[in-house]
């Protein structure tokens, strides 16, 4: 999951290493110099391995349903039982399991997300920003018009045409959220396209999409890399949102935002169904941007002196 | 200028409310905005509740919490020995409500009665298309369009009805929202001053509320209709709260901002039931859910097959995982609060090993079959969805491999009532009228099969009591054909009958006279609220 | 400068035809048809069903649909909605008052509490104020506001009791809308009460809707405040002695809100799709809800013209963002 992320961050890092060589030391002195970075990574990772060994780790299954318990109140409350030390939901399903599993669902929806809007919008970026000109403008309304509407609208009539689901809620989201990665890697290539390195290849007879991948590509990466994070957050915001409106995973499947939806008719009687599963998802979001802001300031130089 | 009157108006209304806010007013936290205040040109219940059972009246009425028939508008009528020509007297001396945007000049006639059925299928009469897209769905649905001949004013107080053939649940189909008495005088009004549409936003009947006000996706205002025919009601505001979340439904219930609500969550019930300010009131619903094989198709051409699948499946534990305990059990393929409703039928006992021995008898081994499950949650069947696995599991322990598939609503509805279909489907029905026809026949006629006889079952003698039974006037008579068909229906099972679900109404001990309805509905005539 | 706005509306005509054609797209591309969708389970002979399509215009080629459909945008018809028969531009100029209202009082919020808690934590950079108040916009920018929503309402109506559960104003009071905002309403009304009782009503839906942008713009006005710290000219009249306060008020903020107020222009995009979760889980009469019970009721006509009018918001507010920028900053219009 991190997967890619830390190998983006990595091949940014080594990209850089090639030619200086004290770019990662200098990025991780940046990086660990912010607090609220380090501690965001610390939780990212423990999430991340909760997702990975989530059999392991999960005290029991997500799915079997304990029909003698119903609704336990989590264990420091009178009532709540070890065994379920979160409490169990409306059909007695432990909810500390199904956070853990759901866990797997929100890293993977990230995952996928930003891997589909990243692969498309640097594509589609790097194409504008490089022959400009009439590609250029089309390329650019059209982003214009995928931005006219509120993303999580856009992403919950597309949910609504392609039929609910998770798979369609995560191409929904990737959708959305392409045109800010095509709008940037354009930005950057064009800056870079005018630079004297570049020039200098093409002078030496390097082919476009040399120049495209090899040349301008590798030094456009910073910024992606921020906005990737943010990305990610922001995918399993919007895809814990289309849950709870009923058009994203479709239940019994443990995804965060779709057992907030199940919980809600259980609002006055048992909050913990309702409280634990948006805690689940705070936490996540919050150390993935913690992460974001501290990337930022390790990758921009601009924002390092301040 | 324009604002200014506005304004005027509001402040005077407001005064108005102002001494209103103390008088009786019952709240009821309703389940979402209706359709439109014009009842012929919709289906939904919200609309019916919202429209026709508060603002408007019809010729003849149900029987406040029954199905059957008693005089409305219409104090008498006689039927002629052929059963075709139908002649309502009128009760004299009915006046239309007077509101802020209408005041009446006359009372009820036939011609109100000519006009609000007219618009609905003289395609020449003006009223027939006067919003865009207006279609008159129930009154197709129920074949009016084919069975009128004609509606004449015999006088003032006299109008007659002529079909093209015998049919016995026209009497009950009068009584439906669909068939609501409009003023003709108020439409002639609005024609004139080119606003037609404000018939769909500003209705006028002869109901016992009159309208006051609708704001969208909030609240909609009634007060009582002190001209109402049969007696001015004991409360004086009536509000519906538009509430469209259930928990939030019950939060304001519990918290005295409404008294009464529709449709809980089945895992509030129980907290409401040990709230000691309220009520909870509960009824078997006018509808059912079913599994129809294609009985066109082999294996489920055979009976003993069907009914082998039949023992498979525990229904029991359907409706404990579906409804949480919120329904019955079906074994008709009508609900037991209908006339006619046979309880001698025996259902289907859940015996899987049975099941498996008549499967092998049948010469069916290795069985794979498709279940469609909907995709959408009605009252019938909450989750089609969850019920379709359980019969997955049951009907994998007697050697049955189920694949469950499923398409979108509308696909769904259509390629379900396809001849050649691959699977068994689950659906539902939800009454209208209260008449055995309207479940049996529409659902299991011959002429059904390809529409809304998802089973593709047309059994002939099944068929002839229907149509038996559709022609005879005599409802003692009746129910013996409709017992007898929900036998033959029983043994040669083109259904696995699956549940028919509780309608559940808490509400709070200050409210009296609030009655359940069969029909779904929720009438307000008759409620009273302590202060 | 007129060059400059005929350039951004030239702009503005492709983008808004493109988003006409992804409006219309969508209820073509359903598998299904939605005449069928209106009588549920009742089966429509294939009769009635022709009738019905070809009396929607569902029946025509695509093409003469979506021109005709193009057509009547011009002339301000967005189409009536398949449920309700109702023209959909009205439902969305009764409505749109509410989210309005709603957003207004949001961006209010975020405004009047976001700058000065990032020009504190600017001032005081490095302090415990300063991490406090950054690590609360950090919370506050990740936060699932749906479930923010249903805490809110958990703790506020359900356990204190202090604020009602869901609506606009409590139905005790009635009175015609005159402004569509119930806050001017309640007041023309000359009914006591009516204002605090639509007050009550508003508090805890502005809170959710104000979460994010706050967090937001206290997140940009300190980056922009301490960018602007930096400068020459502020040192200089910090050496000249002047006070904190003094240079902060009069030299730095107004240099930094340039960035500030576009962020805040950008917030509306968001305000919107907030306002979809907001106004669910408060049962608040907008467009936001508006268009989620459309969708669930599968009235597409609905969701198309809608997803035209919010769009076409959205465009203009953004070209008035635009322009604003354009008279304040005029090195941009070149």
């Amino acid at each position: 999951m991190t997967a890619i992320e830390s190998k983006a961050t990595e091949a940014a890092v080594e990209k850089k290493t090639a030619t200086h060589p004290s770019a990662l030391s200098e990025f991780w002195f940046y990086f660990s110099r912010n607090k609220g970075a380090v501690i965001g990574l610390v939780i990212f990772l423990a999430i991340l391995f909760v997702a990975i060994f989530a059999p392991f780790v999960a005290p029991h299954s997500p799915s079997i349903q304990n029909r003698e318990m119903l609704l336990l109140p989590p264990v420091w409350h009178a009532g709540g039982s070890w065994g379920h030390i979160l409490g169990t939901d409306a059909v007695g399903r432990d909810i500390l399991s199904r956070l853990i599993y759901g866990a797997r669902f929100s890293l993977f929806i990230g995952l996928v997300v930003v891997t589909l809007s990243v692969i498309s919008g640097v594509l589609i970026g790097l194409v504008a920003g490089y022959f400009r000109g009439t590609v250029d403008t089309f390329i650019m309304r059209i982003m214009d018009i995928i931005l006219a509407f509120p993303s999580l609208l856009l992403a919950l009539v597309l949910v609504a045409v392609l039929g609910p689901g998770l798979l369609n809620a995560m191409i929904a989201i990737s959708l959305v959220n392409q045109p800010h990665f095509v709008r940037l890697t354009r930005a950057s290539v064009m800056t870079e396209r005018t630079k004297d390195y570049v020039i200098g290849s093409q002078v030496a007879g390097a082919g476009t999409l040399r120049l495209m991948f090899k040349t301008i590509l590798p030094n456009c990466l910073a910024p992606l890399i921020v906005q990737a994070t943010l990305a990610f957050s922001a995918a399993i915001l919007d895809a814990a949102a289309l849950g709870f409106l009923g058009m994203g995973a479709q239940p019994p499947t443990p995804e965060w935002g779709t057992m907030l939806a199940e919980a809600r008719e259980f609002i006055q009687r048992a909050w913990w169904v309702v409280t634990f599963p948006g805690l689940a998802i705070l936490i996540t979001v919050l150390a993935i941007n913690l992460m974001g802001d501290g990337l930022r300031d390790a990758l921009d130089p601009k924002l390092k002196r301040s | 200028m324009k604002k200014l009157t506005t304004l005027l108006a509001a402040t005077a209304l407001a005064s108005m409310m102002g001494s209103a806010a103390w008088s009786k007013t019952l709240v009821y936290c309703s389940e979402g905005s209706p359709e439109g205040f014009d009842p012929g040109m919709y289906t939904a219940g919200t609309t019916f509740d919202a429209s026709s059972r508060t603002v408007y009246s019809r010729l003849v009425e149900f029987k406040h919490g029954g199905t059957e028939i008693e005089p409305g508008l219409a104090e008498s009528w006689e039927v002629s020995d052929d059963g075709t020509v139908y002649t309502f007297k009128l009760r004299p001396g009915v006046k239309f409500q007077t509101t802020e945007y209408f005041t009446p000049t006359r009372e009820l006639t036939a011609d109100d009665v000519i006009f609000s059925f007219e618009r609905q299928y003289k395609e020449d009469n003006k009223w027939n298309k006067y919003v865009a897209g207006a279609s008159w769905e129930y009154f197709a649905g129920m074949g009016f369009p084919e069975l009128i001949k004609s509606i004449e004013k015999v006088d003032d107080l006299t109008v007659k009805f002529t079909l093209n053939r015998p049919e016995a649940p026209f009497l009950a189909n009068l009584g439906m929202d669909f068939a609501s008495i409009m003023s003709k005088e108020y439409a002639d009004k609005l024609e004139a001053d080119g606003k037609m549409e404000l018939m769909n936003q500003q209705p006028l009947g002869t109901g016992p509320y009159t309208f006051v006000a609708y704001q969208p996706d909030a609240a909609i205002r009634y007060k009582a209709n002190p001209d109402y025919y049969a007696g001015q009601q004991k409360i004086d505001d009536l509000v519906f709260a538009i509430t469209t979340d259930a928990a939030v439904r019950a939060q304001k219930l519990k918290a005295g901002e409404c008294h009464i609500m529709p449709y809980p969550n089945a895992a509030d019930v129980e907290g409401l039931k040990a709230d000691p300010n309220l009520t909870v009131m509960d009824q078997a619903g006018l509808n059912v859910a079913y599994l129809a094989y294609n009985t066109l198709v082999a294996p489920f051409d055979k009976p003993e097959v069907r009914k082998a699948l039949n023992m498979a499946v525990n229904k029991q534990a359907i409706v404990d995982a579906v409804f949480q305990g919120a329904a019955t059990v079906a074994k008709n393929p009508i609900p037991p609060t209908m006339w006619s409703y046979n309880d001698a039928v025996e259902d289907d006992k859940y015996d899987p090993e049975a099941s498996k021995k008549m499967l092998a008898d049948a010469g069916v081994s290795g069985l794979k079959m498709k279940i469609w499950a909907m995709p959408v949650s009605r009252p019938y069947m909450l989750n089609a969805r969850r019920a379709a696995e359980l019969m997955q599991a049951d009907l994998a322990k007697v050697g049955v491999e189920v694949e469950i598939v499923s398409y979108e609503w509308a696909e769904y509805l259509k390629l379900s009532s396809d001849k050649a279909r691959d699977g068994a489907v689950i659906l539902g029905w939800t009454g209208d009228n209260g008449d055995p026809d309207n479940f049996m026949h529409t659902l299991l006629g011959c002429d059904a099969v390809g529409g809304n006889n998802r089973a593709q079952w047309c059994n002939q003698e099944f068929d002839d009591l229907m149509t038996k039974a559709k022609v005879t006037a005599d409802v003692a008579e009746r129910t013996k054909y409709y017992e007898e068909a929900q036998v033959i229906f029983k043994k040669e099972a083109p259904w696995n009958t699956l549940d028919h679900s509780l309608v559940v109404v808490p509400m709070s001990k200050k409210v009296s006279g609030f009655m359940m309805d069969p029909l779904g509905i929720h009438r307000f005539d008759g409620v009273d609220i302590a202060e | 400068m007129l060059r400059f706005i005929f350039g951004r509306l030239a702009v503005l005509i492709p983008t808004f035809i493109g988003v006409s054609i992804i409006a219309f797209s969508f209820i073509r591309l359903l598998p299904g048809d939605p005449v069928m969708l209106m009588s549920g389970e009742r089966v429509m002979s294939p009769a009635r069903h022709a009738e019905l399509m070809n009396q929607l215009g569902l029946d025509r080629p695509l093409y003469i649909q979506y021109f005709d459909y193009l057509g009547g945008l011009l002339t301000g018809d967005f189409g009536s909605s398949i449920v309700t028969k109702r023209p959909v531009l009205e439902d969305f100029l009764q409505l749109f008052p509410a989210t309005l209202e709603l957003s207004l009082c949001a961006i209010i919020v975020a405004v009047c509490l976001g700058i000065p808690a990032g020009v504190l934590a600017a001032v005081k950079r490095g302090s415990w104020l300063d991490q406090t108040i950054m690590g609360a916009a950090l919370v506050g920018y990740s936060m699932p506001i749906f479930w923010w929503g249903l805490l809110l309402i958990i703790f506020f109506s359900g356990y204190l009791g202090w604020t009602p559960v869901s609506g606009r104003i409590s139905l005790m009071y009635f009175f015609p809308p005159v402004t569509g905002f119930m806050l001017i309403d309640s007041l023309l009304s000359g009914q006591s009460g009516a204002f605090k009782s639509a007050v009550t009503y508003l508090i805890l839906p502005t809170v959710v809707l104000a979460t994010i942008p706050l967090a937001v713009i206290a997140r940009q006005t300190r980056s922009a405040m301490l960018e602007v710290l930096g400068e020459d000219y502020v040192r200089t009249a910090r050496s000249k002695g002047l006070s904190p306060f003094r240079i902060v008020g009069v030299h730095a903020l107004r240099n930094a809100m340039i960035p500030v107020i576009t962020t805040i222009g950008l917030q509306v995009g968001v305000l919107l799709a907030g306002a979809i979760l907001t106004e669910t889980i408060f049962s608040w009469p907008g467009i936001g809800k508006w268009m989620v019970d459309s969708v669930f009721k599968r009235d597409y006509a609905v969701v198309q013209g809608g997803l035209m009018l919010i769009a076409g918001v959205i465009m203009l507010v953004n070209l008035l963002v635009d322009l604003t920028y354009g008279l304040v900053n005029p090195r941009i219009r070149h």
